[in-house]
């Protein structure tokens, strides 16, 4: 146990020189049970914490509500995804991707099924191809409105939330549309996509821009202007750019902190390159600087659908090569060598040619990475997932050094820490 | 697998790089898998495991190389002695362009910490140890990270079980020890 209070030197004289008195004569009002001052407490924040987003936990150790030193600890959903990666086909792996970052889960089906093609030597089909994008930049919106709405509803911003939500029930029933899953979506596969888009499936998708977009400037001028929402989030959580490149962080975290490098600009996979879009980047690293690239960000992706839904025209979606074609059902029912083939596929699954690869793509939090190693067969050697937020997770305990607790519950919800592919 | 768009826009540079690396190195590059000869997206650079830390520093800060990113940091099993590699990924923020470092090591054998080079470094070398076993040398907090810390065995190796329980009647503790100035 510590000193109590009025033991502590200099207290005497710092209240003498407000109440302006000489030392000896001030009175200390207080409760006799008081004993904080000069105790450090150590308070277990998480894992079950409705602030933490997900099971995340961390042990700092509090003078007054001042972090002084803390340690982070994650694990608590950890489902062996690389290990399963390393035991299912590549076709059965598809469905554990979504379960990486659940909030932006058309991501990690279309990563993944880059990083096998990329393996295979295999092209998808332009209009895949178009779909996958739209694909990505619907799951990209969905990812940042859910983070700036939780971190405003973190700060106290609730109704801010709930504009975005609606947008995003929106956007899942358009992804419904696709695959009939809202969350879990497990759309592409290897060399293709579980459906082609159905009849008008683009309109709808470029109504719900023009509606989201009239939202988008809705909740930024509900917050971005609040002066509370200043108070609360300009100059908290500061992680610098030197800080951001010692700790890899990608993505808008880095952009927030003036890393202008987006994958989707600086290495162009699928149709990037056509289409045209601005990277945000802000210079302070905060978390307001954090909201407002993703708040852009969100903008600029409307762009890129609306772009991609002129440019997308019918066509096949599935690459025609024989080992990773599903057979359709049609066949399968009635031919015996179509039964034998879709037996085929699914029991032992296609051999992938034995080399590695690391393929990577911009997600909505940063760099998502596939790192695959396959000595040929069916299953891989290694199935290596860098998911981004276990690097930007890294960097809370350093960012929060010296932070008030409210201020690090800013700071979490800013960096949009997703267990899922934390825990993987 | 073809070497695709990354080999026509950096082929030449990676060349260059591979060069000045092998003639800084010598011997203690072991070897050097470029794409096109070997399957693989990027070249594959294996460096003794006495100058990883001193490799990857370099590749860090020489001009013409900087390698400023640590992409991501991993191992394999390879099931042959020496057992395993421990992969470094590599990504200039500068340049665009990305490698691959790698570092075998034997089973009893550890490796020296890249966290001088890149504190993050730090979290992704417990994951290896957690699920590998590789110790890493000078990590100033080597302990589990994905698994409970009481566990027994490390789940990514080869050898490893697919079932099986461990069940721990109480939840883990605090380290308070942690928190110390």
């Amino acid at each position: 146990m510590s000193e109590p209070r009025s033991n502590r030197a200099g207290l005497f004289e710092e209240v003498a020189v407000i109440q302006g008195k000489p030392s000896d004569q001030v009175s200390i009002h207080r409760d006799p049970d008081d004993l904080w001052d000069d105790a450090r407490v150590i308070v277990n924040i998480g894992p079950t914490h409705p602030a933490m987003h997900g099971a995340l936990r961390m042990v700092a150790k509090l003078n007054g509500e001042t972090i002084e030193k803390s340690y982070c600890e994650f694990g608590y959903t950890h489902r062996a995804k690389e290990k399963l990666g390393e035991n299912r086909t590549y076709h059965n792996f598809i469905v554990y991707t979504d379960r990486l970052n659940y909030c932006s889960a058309l991501i990690n089906n279309v990563t993944y099924a880059m990083a096998v093609e990329k393996l295979m030597g295999i092209e998808v089909p332009t209009r895949c191809t178009w779909i996958r994008m739209v694909c990505c930049e619907l799951a990209r919106v969905i990812d940042h409105l859910i983070c700036v709405g939780i971190n405003a509803v973190d700060l106290g911003a609730f109704s801010f939330f709930l504009y975005g939500f609606h947008q995003r029930e929106e956007a899942y029933t358009l992804i419904e549309k696709l695959c009939g899953a809202r969350l879990t979506t497990s759309y592409t596969r290897i060399g293709g996509l579980m459906h082609d888009a159905p009849e008008g499936w683009e309109k709808e998708v470029k109504d719900w821009v023009k509606r989201t977009r009239k939202v988008i400037d809705e909740m930024d001028s509900l917050l971005t202007g609040n002066r509370i929402w200043h108070q609360r989030t300009k100059g908290v959580g500061v992680f610098n750019r030197e800080q951001c490149l010692q700790y890899s962080w990608s993505g808008p975290n880095a952009r927030a902190a003036g890393i202008d490098r987006d994958l989707r600009r600086d290495q162009p996979v699928m149709f990037y390159k056509d289409v045209e879009f601005d990277v945000p980047v802000a210079q302070n690293g905060d978390v307001f600087d954090r909201y407002s690239v993703r708040l852009e960000e969100i903008r600029q992706s409307l762009n890129i659908i609306a772009q991609c839904c002129d440019k997308v025209k019918p066509g096949p979606v599935w690459a025609e090569d024989k080992r990773i074609r599903i057979p359709d059902k049609e066949v399968v029912h009635n031919t015996m060598e179509g039964l034998i083939h879709h037996f085929k596929f699914f029991m032992t699954g296609f051999d992938v040619p034995a080399g590695e690869a690391y393929t990577t793509f911009e997600a909505a939090n940063g760099e998502l990475g596939f790192y695959i190693v396959s000595k040929g067969g069916p299953r891989a050697h290694r199935m290596r997932i860098r998911g981004p937020s276990v690097w930007h997770f890294q960097g809370l305990t350093p960012m929060c050094q010296g932070s008030k607790v409210a201020d690090m519950v800013a700071a979490l919800g800013s960096i949009n820490i997703i267990a899922g592919e934390l825990d993987r | 697998m073809n070497g695709g768009w990354f080999l026509e826009k950096w082929g030449s540079a990676w060349n260059e790089q591979v060069e000045k690396f092998k003639a800084r190195f010598g011997a203690d590059c072991e070897e050097v898998r470029m794409p096109g000869a070997y399957p693989t997206d990027v070249p594959i650079l294996y460096v003794k495991k006495a100058r990883i830390v001193e490799a990857l520093q370099f590749l860090k800060s020489e001009p013409g190389f900087e390698y400023d990113f640590l992409a991501d940091l991993t191992a394999t099993d390879e099931e042959v002695e020496p057992r395993f590699e421990i992969v470094y990924n590599l990504r200039s923020i500068t340049r665009h362009w990305r490698i691959r470092v790698k570092c075998r090591c034997a089973e009893s054998e550890s490796v020296p910490t890249a966290i001088p080079v890149w504190p993050a470094a730090n979290w992704a070398e417990r994951e290896v140890w957690d699920m590998y076993g590789v110790k890493f040398e000078g990590h100033p907090d080597l302990r589990r990270i994905l698994m409970d810390e009481r566990w027994e065995g490390h789940p990514l190796r080869k050898d490893y079980p697919l079932k099986g329980y461990q069940l721990f009647p109480t939840p883990m503790s605090a380290h308070p020890e942690l928190l110390q100035d």
